[in-house]
């Protein structure tokens, strides 16, 4: 039942005038375009003679240094990070601290969400099955950044007199530099924690808004913005504002479950399509390497596929060294290697799943004479069943299976963007009082802020606005990466003094 | 130095001290120490907000200060005034497995449990405290009612 049908007075009360609204969006639309454009063009150019931005290669060149520099850590050291996210080096005296599967459970809640929704289903409808193959390479070299990240994130972070514990990139960035004696350091963490703020004010706010909005008057019916935008600033002050635990922690508790639900229909799909599993990977190898008839072929999956990995787990941004950083550990490497399993999950996992449902579903429209996909040149990507794209395009394809699957998705989505929300309100506000210090009124300032941000997100049709804070989000991937360049050898030094001890006996193995 | 050691798990619902009562007296009957365990149930595997987990470890603190001023401290100067030799401690988990565990590192010979709790809708539907510990301890269990 639609929403605008159930209340028509009361939407039609609540309803602005749209030519009011449509003239505010125009103007701030154009006002931002004028001065930010130039800086949303330069972040998200093209190299030159492709349609892969910069800014990706700059996130898969990272991804390639760390994994080469540290002896492909996310393969060797694969098995030892389940062994610590399962407490088997967890002393039991210790218990109460936040555990490693807490700090990782609380990352991703973070990182999964549209992008394994909607982001592969983009790379799919327009680099073909095959990027998922390279979105899978990307994915795997990722896990070696979020390594470095976090196990820095741990080993610089603050603790308070009062028992707080917190850290991040603008703290490593800081005390690192300065104990590499490197200048800049300062300079450099408030430059990224000036992206973090309004990258979390776009990217983690306006546009999970937004798209939460998109979702829920797809189901409900269309009705103004930010009547969702309205519910949803409430419900996000009462979380960080006004310290309602219950909220965030139900939403904690749904998010993860929302999660493995996907992965369990993902599965169940898969198991009732068999037959057609083997034929599925075979689409995305060949299609990995010739493009089985996307345009663009091999370059076209292989830049897809790059582009929605690093977009999707965030490794490189900085966000999860944030996240990760107050774990209880004696070795901040252990959080290195915990984290490292987040592309994994997010993208390895997860990403798989959802181009996996999308190509044995059959929604990707094949010439059955030449077995290529057939490409819509007028849309710029495969020609689909219903000739959707996008978060719908994953939609129909579960409910290609089972009908009921989009409404579920819907409030999944909902759920996963809401998540997404609480997650970068913290990451903003600790930017936040890294730049004005700590203190109630300054970080309520913020945080009144944030949930402002959530009604414009999701009322006003602004895209130059949530394009400069996406700009933002990926800004604070180039200093990031500078600095983790920089940093990288004390991180190796925490591993072979980790590895040496750990093959000694001297780190002690409590279960298992 | 004394022979056996007795493990109190201790909980103190609605100031209830009839499972320190009886441990005392059985006690000082066989010329025991007892051994007062307090669980806060903890597990690794619950959800967090990046914020809970900031403050985790100040809570953590705050709990385990609380827990030891308010229930710990006045239980063992209660067996300490019976002439009963004492010692205790605080732990995070799941309470009937750790009871157990501590119960080995303190070669334990005796676990004495209160009743309490035991007809919630919850005890009833994911069984209680003393009944896990009827089903995993090795030692005999004494359930004080």
């Amino acid at each position: 039942m639609r929403f605008n049908k159930l209340f028509p007075a009361l939407v039609a009360s609540l309803t602005p005038a749209p030519l009011m609204a449509q003239s505010l969006d125009e103007t701030i639309n154009t006002i931002f375009a004028d001065y930010t454009g130039w800086y949303v063009s330069f972040i998200f150019a093209p190299l030159p003679g492709t349609t892969f931005s910069w800014i990706a290669l700059w996130l898969v060149v990272g991804a390639l240094i760390f994994t080469g520099y540290f002896g492909f850590i996310q393969l060797r050291g694969f098995t030892h990070s389940i062994q610590l996210v399962k407490g088997d080096y967890s002393d039991p005296h210790d218990a109460g601290e936040v555990s490693h599967f807490q700090a990782l459970a609380t990352a991703l809640s973070g990182t999964v969400g549209l992008g394994n929704i909607a982001g592969v289903a983009v790379a799919v409808g327009i680099g073909g099955p095959g990027a998922t193959f390279w979105m899978v390479i990307a994915g795997i070299f990722g896990m070696a950044t979020k390594f470095t990240e976090c196990t820095l994130g741990v080993k610089y972070r603050n603790e308070y007199p009062d028992g707080r514990v917190s850290g991040g990139p603008m703290y490593y960035i800081t005390k690192g530099f300065a104990e590499r004696g490197l200048p800049g350091g300062k300079i450099l963490a408030i430059i990224f924690c000036i992206f973090t703020i309004l990258g979390a004010l776009g990217g983690g706010n306006m546009f999970q808004a937004n798209q939460a909005h998109a979702q829920l008057s797809g189901v409900l019916g269309d009705y103004p913005g930010w009547i969702t935008g309205i519910v949803i600033a409430i419900v996000t002050f009462m979380v960080i504002v006004g310290g309602i635990k219950s909220i965030a922690s139900v939403t904690e508790k749904v998010v993860p479950f929302m999660g493995i639900f996907y992965v369990a229909v993902s599965l169940i799909i898969l198991l009732m399509n068999f037959d057609m599993i083997g034929w599925a990977f075979g689409q995305i190898f060949m299609g990995a390497f010739t493009g089985l008839g996307v345009v663009g072929g091999f370059t076209g999956a292989l830049i897809q596929g790059f582009r929605r990995a690093a977009f999707s787990n965030e490794a490189g941004i900085g966000s999860a060294a944030i996240a990760h950083s107050a774990v209880k550990t004696k070795e901040p490497i252990t959080e290195g290697y915990v984290a490292l399993l987040e592309p994994f999950i997010d993208t390895v996992v997860i990403c798989t799943m959802t181009a996996l449902v999308i190509v044995i579903t059959g929604v990707l429209n094949v010439d059955p004479e030449t077995g290529l996909y057939v490409w819509n040149a007028e849309a710029g990507r495969i020609s689909t069943q219903g000739e959707v794209a996008g978060v719908e395009l994953t939609s129909a394809a579960f409910a290609s299976v089972f009908s009921w699957f989009p409404a579920l998705l819907a409030i999944a989505v909902v759920l996963f963007a809401f998540s997404t929300m609480i997650s970068w309100s913290y990451y903003g506000l600790k930017a936040w009082t890294y730049l004005f210090g700590e203190g109630a009124a300054k970080e309520i300032v913020f945080k009144v802020i944030f949930c402002i941000f959530i009604v414009i997100g999701s009322a006003a049709n602004l895209g130059p606005v949530i394009d400069f804070s996406d700009a933002m989000l990926f800004s604070m991937a180039i200093v990031n990466i500078i600095a983790l360049y920089l940093l990288m050898p004390i991180v190796k030094r925490e591993l072979s003094s980790y590895i040496a001890r750990l093959h000694s006996g001297e780190i002690k193995r409590f279960k298992g | 130095m004394t022979s056996e050691t007795y493990v109190v798990a201790y909980e103190c619902v609605e100031d209830d001290d009839s499972v320190l009562d009886y441990a005392i007296a059985s006690a000082k009957k066989t010329g025991a120490g007892l051994h007062i365990v307090h669980i806060l149930e903890w597990s690794p595997y619950t959800f967090l907000t990046p914020q809970e987990i900031e403050e985790r470890h100040g809570r953590r603190k705050e709990e385990l200060t609380r827990a030891k001023e308010a229930l710990l401290d006045p239980a063992m100067a209660r067996v300490k005034a019976a002439g009963v030799p004492v010692d205790g401690e605080i732990r995070y988990g799941s309470i009937a497995e750790l009871v157990v565990a501590i119960t080995k590192e303190v070669n334990g010979t005796m676990i004495y449990v209160g009743r309490s709790g035991m007809h919630s809708i919850s005890a009833r539907v994911f069984g209680s405290v003393p009944l896990g510990l009827a089903q995993i301890a090795h030692v005999p269990t004494v359930i004080v009612p």
